[in-house]
């Protein structure tokens, strides 16, 4: 009998604790900045999403993140497709190599395209030739910002070919239809659902990016300066609620995608 | 056809994954080996990554032990109804979405020096945001779904079939949990560790924030470099990063080694 009641004890005891520290780490610090946000009324809240610096640079984050996806889709559906599909010398390490922008730190990763677009770099001199310079402006925090979401979509659409039967695509061409038809017709729409969802992480993942962009952007206002860095520069002067007010754009998109994400899987999974 | 594409990718990849870590070997050692060990054994070098090594160990422990324990709940826990169950699972995932930055100015709002918290611990000689305790917090925050999300399925896909049974014949749950559920999840959290060792050690938007960058008290490994980068101090910078691109290149190639150790079994 006392050993049952301790054992109750012990397991009420893991269960209060694990609770509470998933609601004073997690659910508190969330709900935390909704709330600070606020906290001067909706009328002070308002004056600093309407700031044009605040609005220009989460505009600007939007646009850039859009075209870092739509690059990501292209570039990781190939990428995914070559690594299932075709046997090469050297395919197993560049496999392992997909993951490398999730592990490396993003401070590092900033420096290395720092590093690989400057002034005094052959990148850099090129597009100086050219006319036109890539560090501190858009295409260099594009170039970050593809780094690090890099994995999301070909890590999405690598399981999907590797589940694919081939007999629907030896059926079309069975029945005569050419590769290209083949193509868009029976494997595209299978590697779908993949490309969307690991779009939408990594478009997430864009929108929240720092350490990589900070030291490539410009930051200039309105050109150059993204939310995350904007949101770190309130913070530096002080404005918080400026602060806030961003971080409370920023985060109710990366949650509408997250949720968004976590609902098409569940019902992929169930249907 | 097929070269054009096989090419292509090989391509992609050279340029955007192998020719930037050859950059930063360079870079580091561009003044050659004395370069490279001077910015790595000045005392700010070796204090940041004092504090970092700190913080991952911390943070390694904390979150395993809570992030089993959370999965455990959110898959078999029969106290918490399915729809609670639901939203909790939901809302773990949230530190995922959060920006770095934005994960740090919470940590801020809720206990900086001016919130009624923060006064609190300031009174009781403890100081949270701008020392290591808040960098602490922010790095579990950021970490926190790692392991839950390398658990959670495992524990889904193998049933309580086994841990019904143990219970039936009599085991308590502590030895059911260690006899039963942990052989067979204990990859999963291997994984779920790995992934936030590394996550930990590179962690830098939410330290950056929280620590305000000062010398010889909060400086982190990845602060240093960006303070480094600033202050135009390229090669102590790149040595730096080497060290901290070694160590998550090699978490990366044990955790490639593991998985593939696990298929041929």
């Amino acid at each position: 009998m006392s050993s049952m009641l301790q054992g109750r004890w012990w397991s009420w005891g893991f269960r209060s604790a694990v609770m509470l520290y998933f609601v004073v780490l997690i659910i508190f610090p969330i709900f935390g900045i909704y709330g600070q946000s606020l906290s001067s009324g909706w009328s002070a809240f308002a004056d600093n999403i309407t700031e044009p610096l605040a609005w220009k640079a989460v505009l600007l984050t939007i646009k850039l993140a859009l075209i870092t996806t739509i690059i990501n889709a292209l570039v990781g559906t190939m990428s995914a497709w070559v690594l299932i599909r075709y046997r090469f010398p050297g395919r197993r390490l560049l496999n392992s190599l997909v993951d490398l922008p999730f592990a490396l730190p993003t401070a590092v990763v900033g420096l290395m395209i720092l590093l690989l677009l400057g002034p005094h770099s052959l990148v850099g001199e090129w597009a100086e030739k050219l006319g036109f310079t890539i560090l501190f402006h858009q295409p260099a925090i594009i170039i970050a910002m593809v780094f690090v979401t890099f994995p999301f979509v070909i890590r999405a659409v690598q399981p999907l070919l590797e589940e694919m039967e081939t007999s629907d695509e030896e059926a079309a061409y069975t029945l005569g239809a050419s590769r290209a038809t083949t193509f868009w017709r029976v494997i595209l729409p299978n590697m779908l659902p993949g490309i969307l969802s690991g779009a939408m992480l990594a478009f997430s993942r864009a929108l929240a990016e720092f350490g990589a962009v900070v030291l490539v952007a410009g930051n200039i206002p309105g050109k150059t300066l993204i939310a995350s860095v904007y949101i770190f520069g309130e913070i530096e002067s002080d404005n918080t609620l400026g602060a806030t007010a961003v971080s409370v754009m920023l985060l109710t998109i990366s949650f509408l995608i997250l949720w968004t994400v976590n609902y098409v899987q569940m019902r992929r999974k169930n249907g | 056809m097929r070269r054009l594409w096989i090419g292509l990718t090989v391509v992609l990849f050279g340029l955007l994954l192998i020719v930037p870590v050859v950059r930063i070997i360079m870079g580091a050692f561009n003044e050659g080996w004395r370069g490279f060990s001077d910015g790595l054994s000045r005392p700010e070098t070796l204090h940041a990554l004092f504090v970092t090594s700190m913080i991952v160990v911390i943070v390694t422990v904390v979150n395993t032990v809570f992030g089993v324990m959370m999965s455990l709940y959110l898959v078999r826990a029969t106290w918490l109804g399915k729809r609670i169950k639901q939203l909790l699972n939901s809302i773990v995932d949230l530190p995922f979405a959060v920006s770095p930055v934005i994960g740090g100015l919470m940590i801020v709002l809720l206990l900086g020096p001016e919130t009624a918290l923060g006064a609190l611990f300031n009174s009781a000689g403890v100081d949270i945001v701008y020392a290591i305790p808040g960098m602490i917090i922010a790095t579990l925050f950021v970490t926190f779904p790692l392991i839950v999300r390398e658990v959670m399925p495992v524990l889904q896909e193998i049933g309580n079939a086994q841990e019904e049974a143990a219970s039936t014949l009599g085991a308590s749950a502590w030895t059911t949990f260690w006899r039963v559920t942990w052989p067979s999840i204990q990859w999963s959290v291997v994984y779920g560790v790995v992934l936030t060792v590394a996550r930990s050690l590179g962690e830098f938007g939410a330290v950056l924030v929280v620590s305000g960058n000062i010398l010889f008290k909060t400086q982190t490994a990845t602060t240093l470099v960006y303070q480094d980068v600033e202050n135009f101090n390229l090669t102590a910078a790149n040595s730096i990063a080497l060290v901290l691109a070694a160590g998550s290149v090699t978490l990366l190639l044990f955790m490639e080694w593991a998985k593939s150790r696990r298929e041929v079994h």
